[in-house]
């Protein structure tokens, strides 16, 4: 046990020293890697290319001796293959015929008719010949019936009997049947196969030349027709063939032909892989992919899922390379078929070792450095991976124990495979993980600290600013801009796509380009097309002959074909050693015997013999001879034959006899091709293909055209003209040419503050804003005007003038307000009195340690008085407190330790607000008390409000209070107000509850009601004599370990955050704790319920959990921040998260992945809000941009005011009814967003 | 609407499961398959009750089952047909259905059974199977089966005894390496063996013969394949049986959240 634990720690240490070393040097382990991998693959350059085309292995004719079976040694440049008799000898008989000279009576049948008639004088002269005792019967290669499924070819293809093959075979081999067949074209024609054919036709195989080298078309311009007769013989005899050679020789002189017959090829055929082989093969290969695909599947939480994916497969194919490269370099040669077994392979070494490393690496902690990450992942895994390799080695190390070759030659190559791929996945992979998990660490950094991007600085970001001081914030001034290249925005792969092809035009190009290339393939194939006619204009004589070679154009540079009374007969165009072949004159001129020369019938077709007619059968598809033999179920699969010299043939027949043999229907042709006839079709079809080619690529184009409008109905750079509020040009979504449909919004700035705007607060109707000068102002969100300004110093006046019961109130809370609030913002003047105040300063006066935990609660205001969605405000609190606290760097400093005791300033204000109101409102008394009551249950602080309402209500609480406090117990940090409930949390972590009741005589049952309404009846009247009571009904003490940050309410439930990383949900009806949810690693600072039961929380440590407020589970869990997060929303689909990173990311709810992030700049990071279920909308530098929170598009960026510069929006407040309100510097700015209201109905 | 979400969410999820397994089937099976779904989805949506939600997930799972061994039976039956084939697409279609019609069938109901049988052993002796379940693994598997297969019918082995001891060692391999549990050992066992009892009997019956028989009257590597062939199934079967698991799991609790 203690060696296995040593053995452990040994492999564990040496891992982690690895994985140091990969993240140190990333670059020259990867060189080095590919290196070794070039290596080692460099043996595979000595193995033949796997392929079924034939090969060749040339001998010479004269002394061919049919290989013996055994392989003989010596001959070293033997191909293994050449062993044994072949399958067959093929004696191929070349016949080029022409009609000389051409007549001009002669109709364009008599180009191949009498050419083709004379094959069957020759064929049995070649079944007659007899040399010996030896003749074609006895040599031939016998064949029997052809495969069943050839019924169609019975006719023409040869059964039982010598397998000899020539255009003969139409017409059975009779003369008569040849003679009295009227249209010998369709004869021909009727046995092609419809459609595409991929393999030899049965044209190809009679005639064995390709079917455009025949010549048998009416259209022929050389008029001289070619084709084989092609012998298959069974077995070789030397004299009977040079014997027939000699005789054919004899009887059909080839004067010109110096085609060399010494050569023999012998053609190895590769195994064929039908279709049956390749049906497991295809299953194997796709089980392979699948493999390949749920294992890369489960890669995540790196930087580029795909780059990885790639170097996980990439690991596995090259040491599969590299294991049989190292097999080859010690002599082991592959005898498997390396296409069969690769997938077994594969799945034996497998992808499995990769995932855990990434997975491994991956979980650690992401604020270490990369060295330690790498380092770590590593050592946690080692011992897995190395008893995961131990133990296939022993599996493949039985397997080749099984003692049968090829599982022994697999185990081999598996086990190389298997080392290799260790060596890659430790030196290749874990480099390329270093550097994606490295790129994503920059690109952190980048983020936070663009000045030095550009330097190669491993380490992350600052640190959690638990154990840093917090980052210095520039102030809101000296921002400079960042470049919004740095706004990762992820947009769906569908937008993606649709964008790349939107601002590249590639489907229109594409199209165009595709039309082109189309057209000219089109043009330049067509039978009667460009190729031809340029091949004509090149190779045919200008009209009507009679002048010959005099009237040829001499810049055309190419030879007449036709001669001259010394014309050249070779300078076709063929491929012939021209210049060397106009010697042999004399022979030339002695054919002229065939035709009557120098008569001015000038046209004599010309049979010229080439390099290429002499081994033809090249110009054949590498299918011809397997498919021959195919059709007699014989296979060639890893077989030869060999392919004897071909015996060359010339016959030239007269006019005379070419009118002999004409069919009475020949003459019912087309008229003779007289050139200028036959040029102008020709013409015709070019143009009629072109027009018909434009015409198509039109339709196509038009066709595909209105798919794309179709599929992309939204207009994509349409709106171009009307940008001209829209100056961030820079932002992605105009990098995709997508500008979206644009309703004027204009902004509606409310001036009026001096300095500032310290915060903000609004139901729908009423919107409150602070200035840092302490002035307090109350605008209507309809109209924008200014409904009541209240001065820093008038506040206390007015409202101690409003009446005296409402004083004592307000001196009750005016105690809190000069430590609070400091110098600027300090109403001061206030009318101190008794001792209430005192005991609240002393409360106070605990706290400072707890500052940088604690929100600032400073700018808390609260204007909801009337009927307000409790639901909705629910959302705005937490904002409001926390932004603050984060953002208002200067005031916050100002100040004198803060407590949470802030807080009632803030019911200060919201009373003084009230009192502003109260002006407008004809019904002073008591509305304030209600409003007071309604606004309580929104804003946590309000709550005290109510009671210092009324003076007797008022002390009531305040006693209660100080009675709790005297116990001992610290101040309130916060608090929440749902139904007629009051939940006060403390600094010591604990919990009071109050209930409040309201004896109100005319049944105000309605205000009890629950609060999760929006649409709350306008207050009607209150009378004042409205008693309300509120209660302390329960404390619970020691609910949190430390002091409570965060309290929420809704949904019957209380859920509180504390320091001690810890999440309590209270059930509100008896305040009983139904769970303690545990998870996070820092403290809690934000936390989301709503009337959905949806909890979400997060803390210092950047994480975000959400939770199942019903069973306590922890639903999903992920690390979105570096730092606090400072918000969270939810909608029914993703929860939104936004951080002091100024990031604002978009998980989807139900998986926890992330959707994508929204860098903010700074300072306004935590500004954001939810309009409705899809759009976001987020403060930038002196603008407010929309987001469609589907996708994360950009949908419009609203600009406050003429200078953009400078001021951020630092806190923006959504109404209920679709306007949003952000603060601009000092000024107040109003967006209403028409849009959504009509979704909001 | 939680039910309507999570209703979206599971058809998307085993119609994903389903696409991943039919490669290669034809468009009518896949469009059966596709009926039988939506057939039985709204069947759970009108019953609504968690019973009939499980009947069908058993139904698709045995569907699922049903098809990978009507195809590997397929194409393990190919492999084993002889190679020696000519160049005719109707000739190969041919030798793909050569055999019996009622093999592919009979091979897709065992799956189907087996399949079923392993989670349902594991839920009932209450030892779920937690070892290397993710569907990567089980194509591994898949892929080892066949290779299996594909090492009987193409290696050319000394005598019947080695090919035997080399494919039941294969075998074990198999087992060792995805499943790892005294249940799918067993199984795999009993499969074998009654496999080899119903094949032996049709065999002697002459309902059709082997080339070669060496084990009374069948080949004796038939056994290694029909365990291999069992833990395969089963470790399908038990992937699918866990995603089905899972929705179920999600489901009840939003059930009891309304």
């Amino acid at each position: 046990m203690t060696v296995r634990e040593r053995l452990r720690e040994k492999i564990s240490a040496a891992f982690y020293r690895h994985g140091l070393l990969c993240a140190s040097y990333p670059v020259p382990i990867i060189l080095f890697t590919s290196a070794s991998i070039l290596a080692c693959c460099y043996p595979l350059l000595r193995l033949p290319l796997p392929g079924t085309g034939p090969v060749e292995f040339t001998t010479r004719v004269r002394d061919y001796t049919v290989p013996s079976h055994e392989p003989q040694g010596d001959l070293g440049e033997q191909p293994d293959w050449y062993r044994g008799p072949p399958v067959a000898y093929i004696q191929p008989v070349l016949v080029k015929a022409a009609v000389s000279p051409w007549d001009s009576t002669l109709v364009p049948v008599d180009v191949f008719r009498s050419p083709l008639g004379r094959v069957f004088s020759l064929l049995e002269e070649i079944r007659n010949h007899v040399h010996d005792d030896g003749s074609l019967e006895a040599l031939c290669l016998q064949v029997t019936d052809l495969l069943p499924g050839l019924r169609r070819m019975q006719r023409v293809l040869p059964e039982h009997g010598c397998l000899l093959v020539s255009p003969g075979n139409y017409w059975q081999n009779q003369r008569e049947l040849f003679d009295s067949d009227p249209d010998l074209l369709k004869t021909v024609h009727q046995h092609e196969p419809k459609g595409l054919h991929t393999s030899a036709t049965l044209r190809d195989l009679l005639f064995g030349v390709p079917v455009k080298h025949t010549g048998v078309s009416l259209y022929s311009r050389k008029r001289v027709v070619t084709y084989t007769i092609t012998m298959v013989l069974g077995s070789y005899d030397a004299r009977f063939l040079s014997s027939l050679r000699a005789r054919l020789r004899q009887l059909h002189p080839s004067v010109n032909c110096s085609l060399r017959e010494d050569h023999m090829v012998h053609v190895h055929f590769k195994e064929e892989i039908g279709m049956a082989e390749l049906i497991p093969l295809v299953t194997t290969y796709i089980i392979l992919f699948a493999y390949i695909y749920f294992s890369t599947r489960k890669i995540d939480m790196v930087k580029s899922k795909w780059g990885l994916a790639l170097a996980a497969v990439v690991t596995v194919l090259s040491s599969l390379l590299m294991s049989v490269g190292l097999c080859t370099l010690f002599g082991l040669t592959p005898t498997l078929n390396g296409g069969e077994i690769f997938p077994y392979l594969v799945v034996v070494i497998g992808l499995e070792n990769v995932l855990v490393l990434t997975k491994s690496v991956v979980s650690t902690p992401v604020d270490l450095e990369v060295k330690l990450r790498i380092a770590q992942g590593l050592s946690n895994e080692s011992w897995s991976i190395m008893k995961n390799m131990a133990t296939e080695l022993c599996i493949i190390l039985i397997g080749y124990f099984t003692l049968v070759p090829a599982i022994q030659e697999f185990c081999l190559f598996a086990v190389v495979g298997l080392v290799s791929d260790f060596f890659l996945q430790m030196f290749f992979f874990t480099t390329v993980l270093s550097i994606d998990i490295r790129r994503m660490e920059l690109a952190d950094l980048n983020r936070r600290l663009p000045a030095e991007a550009g330097m190669p600085l491993p380490k992350p970001g600052p640190l959690r600013p638990r154990e840093a001081p917090p980052p210095p914030r520039p102030s809101p001034h000296t921002i400079t801009l960042q470049t919004p290249a740095f706004r990762n925005l992820r947009l769906p792969k569908r937008l993606r796509v649709v964008y790349f092809l939107a601002r590249t035009r590639l489907a229109q190009r594409f199209i165009m380009v595709g039309t082109v290339i189309w057209i000219g393939i089109l043009a330049y194939t067509d039978p009667a097309g460009l190729r031809t006619y340029l091949a004509a204009q090149v190779s045919e004589q200008s009209p009507l002959g009679d002048g010959g070679a005099g009237g040829l154009p001499p810049h055309l540079g190419v030879a007449p074909v036709f001669p001259g009374p010394g014309g050249d007969p070779v300078g076709t165009l063929s491929v012939l050693p021209a210049p060397a072949e106009p010697t042999p004159l004399p022979e030339n001129q002695s054919q002229g015997h065939h035709g009557a020369p120098g008569e001015g019938v000038p046209l004599v077709p010309q049979i010229s013999w080439g390099a290429e007619d002499e081994e033809g059968w090249r110009r054949l598809s590498f299918r011809h001879w397997p498919s021959l033999f195919s059709y007699y179920n014989i296979t060639l699969a890893k077989r030869y034959i060999s392919i004897l010299p071909v015996i060359p043939i010339t016959l030239h027949l007269s006019p005379r006899e070419a009118i002999e043999t004409r069919h009475p229907q020949d003459t019912r042709h087309p008229p003779p091709p007289s050139l200028k006839t036959n040029d102008l079709p020709a013409d015709l079809t070019l143009y009629k293909v072109a027009a018909l080619g434009l015409a198509a690529g039109v339709l196509l184009v038009l066709l595909l055209f209105c798919l794309y409008r179709v599929l992309c109905s939204r207009n994509y750079g349409q709106n171009g003209v009307a940008h001209g509020r829209r100056r961030r040009g820079d932002l992605p979504c105009d990098d995709y040419g997508y500008s979206p449909p644009i309703s004027e919004i204009s902004p509606l700035l409310l001036c009026g503050h001096s300095m500032d705007i310290e915060c903000l607060a609004s139901d729908g109707m009423l919107l409150a804003s602070c200035c840092l000068a302490g002035q307090i102002r109350v605008w209507d969100t309809q109209t924008g005007d200014c409904l009541t300004v209240i001065p820093k110093h008038g506040l206390r006046r007015s409202s101690s003038s409003g009446c005296w019961e409402q004083r004592d109130g307000w001196d009750a809370v005016g105690v809190a307000e000069p430590e609070n609030l400091g110098g600027g913002t300090e109403p001061g003047g206030g009318v101190f009195d008794e001792g209430e105040g005192y005991p609240l300063r002393r409360r106070t006066t605990p706290r400072p340690a707890l500052f940088e935990n604690q929100p600032d609660l400073t700018p808390l205001i609260d204007t909801n008085f009337d009927s307000q969605p409790p639901s909705h405000l629910l959302l705005t609190p937490p904002r409001d407190g926390f932004d603050f606290g984060g953002l208002v760097e200067k005031a916050y400093l100002e100040h004198e330790p803060p407590s949470p005791g802030l807080t009632l300033r803030g019911n200060l204000i919201a009373a003084g607000r009230s009192n502003g109101k109260l002006e407008v409102r004809p019904n002073p008394e008591s509305t304030p008390l209600h409003h007071g009551k309604r606004g309580g249950s929104h804003n946590e602080k309000a709550g005290n409000n109510i009671c210092k309402r009324r003076v007797s209500l008022w002390d009531a609480v305040e006693g209660s209070l100080r009675c709790s406090n005297e116990d001992g117990v610290s101040g309130i940090t916060a608090l929440a107000f749902l139904n007629n409930r009051i939940v006060a949390a403390r600094l010591d972590g604990s919990l009071d509850f109050f209930t409040v009741d309201i004896n109100k005589p005319l049944g105000l049952l309605q205000y009890r009601g629950p609060p999760g309404r929006s649409n709350m009846p306008p207050s009607p009247c209150y009378s004042s004599e409205d008693v309300i009571s509120c209660q302390l009904t329960r404390s619970v003490q020691c609910a949190h370990q430390k002091p409570i940050t965060v309290l929420r309410a809704a949904a019957g439930r209380v859920v509180t955050g504390s320091q001690d990383h810890t999440v309590r949900v209270y059930r509100l009806e008896d305040s009983c704790c139904l769970f303690t949810l545990q998870g996070h690693s820092g403290g809690i600072t934000a936390i989301y319920i709503d009337q959905t039961m949806v909890l979400a929380s997060g803390g210092q440590d950047g994480a975000i959990c959400l939770w199942d407020v019903l069973t306590g589970s922890r639903v999903s869990h992920v690390y979105g921040h570096r730092g606090d997060v400072t918000s969270l929303v939810c909608t029914t689909s993703c929860v939104i998260s936004s951080g002091l990173d100024d990031l604002i990311c978009i998980w989807d709810r139900s998986t926890g992945i992330k959707l994508y992030s929204i860098q903010q700049e700074v300072g306004c990071g935590a500004s954001l809000g939810v309009i409705s279920e899809s759009l976001l909308v987020t403060g930038g530098q002196g603008c407010v941009s929309f987001w469609d929170l589907n996708f994360g598009d950009l949908l419009q960026t609203v600009y406050l005011g003429q200078s953009s510069d400078g001021q951020g929006v630092r806190q923006l407040v959504v109404l209920n009814n679709a306007a949003i309100v952000c603060d601009f510097g000092s000024e107040l700015s109003l967006v209403y967003v028409p849009s959504v209201l009509e979704k909001l109905d | 609407m939680p039910r309507l979400e999570e209703h979206c969410w599971r058809r998307s999820c085993t119609s994903r499961v389903e696409s991943k397994n039919y490669y290669r089937e034809n468009w009518v099976a896949s469009k059966a398959e596709e009926m039988m779904s939506i057939i039985t989805s709204v069947l759970s949506n009108v019953y609504g009750s968690l019973h009939s939600v499980q009947t069908a997930n058993l139904i698709r799972r045995g569907l699922v089952l049903f098809t990978v061994g009507v195809f590997l039976a397929l194409v393990l039956n190919l492999l084993q047909v002889q190679r020696n084939v000519t160049l005719f697409p109707e000739e190969v279609m041919a030798t793909l259905f050569s055999s019996a019609w009622w093999i592919p069938p009979c091979c897709g109901t065992a799956a189907a059974v087996v399949g079923l049988l392993y989670p349902c052993i594991d839920s009932h002796l209450g030892e779920p199977h937690k070892f290397k379940r993710e569907w990567a693994s089980v194509m591994r598997c898949i892929a080892v089966f066949v290779g299996i297969n594909h090492a009987s019918a193409k290696l050319d082995f000394a005598n019947n005894v080695q090919l035997s001891l080399t494919l039941a060692a294969l075998s074990l391999g198999l087992w060792w390496t995805f499943d790892r549990s005294r249940s799918g050992f067993g199984l795999g066992i009993g499969t074998a063996f009654l496999a080899t009892v119903i094949t032996q009997l049709l065999v002697y019956n002459g309902v059709y013969q082997y080339t070669y028989p060496d084990f009374l009257y069948v080949r004796s590597w038939l056994p290694c394949i029909f365990f291999s062939g069992g833990v395969t199934a089963g470790n399908i079967g038990r992937q699918l049986a866990m995603v089905t698991h899972y929705h179920n799991a999600t489901l009840t609790i939003h059930e009891n959240r309304k």
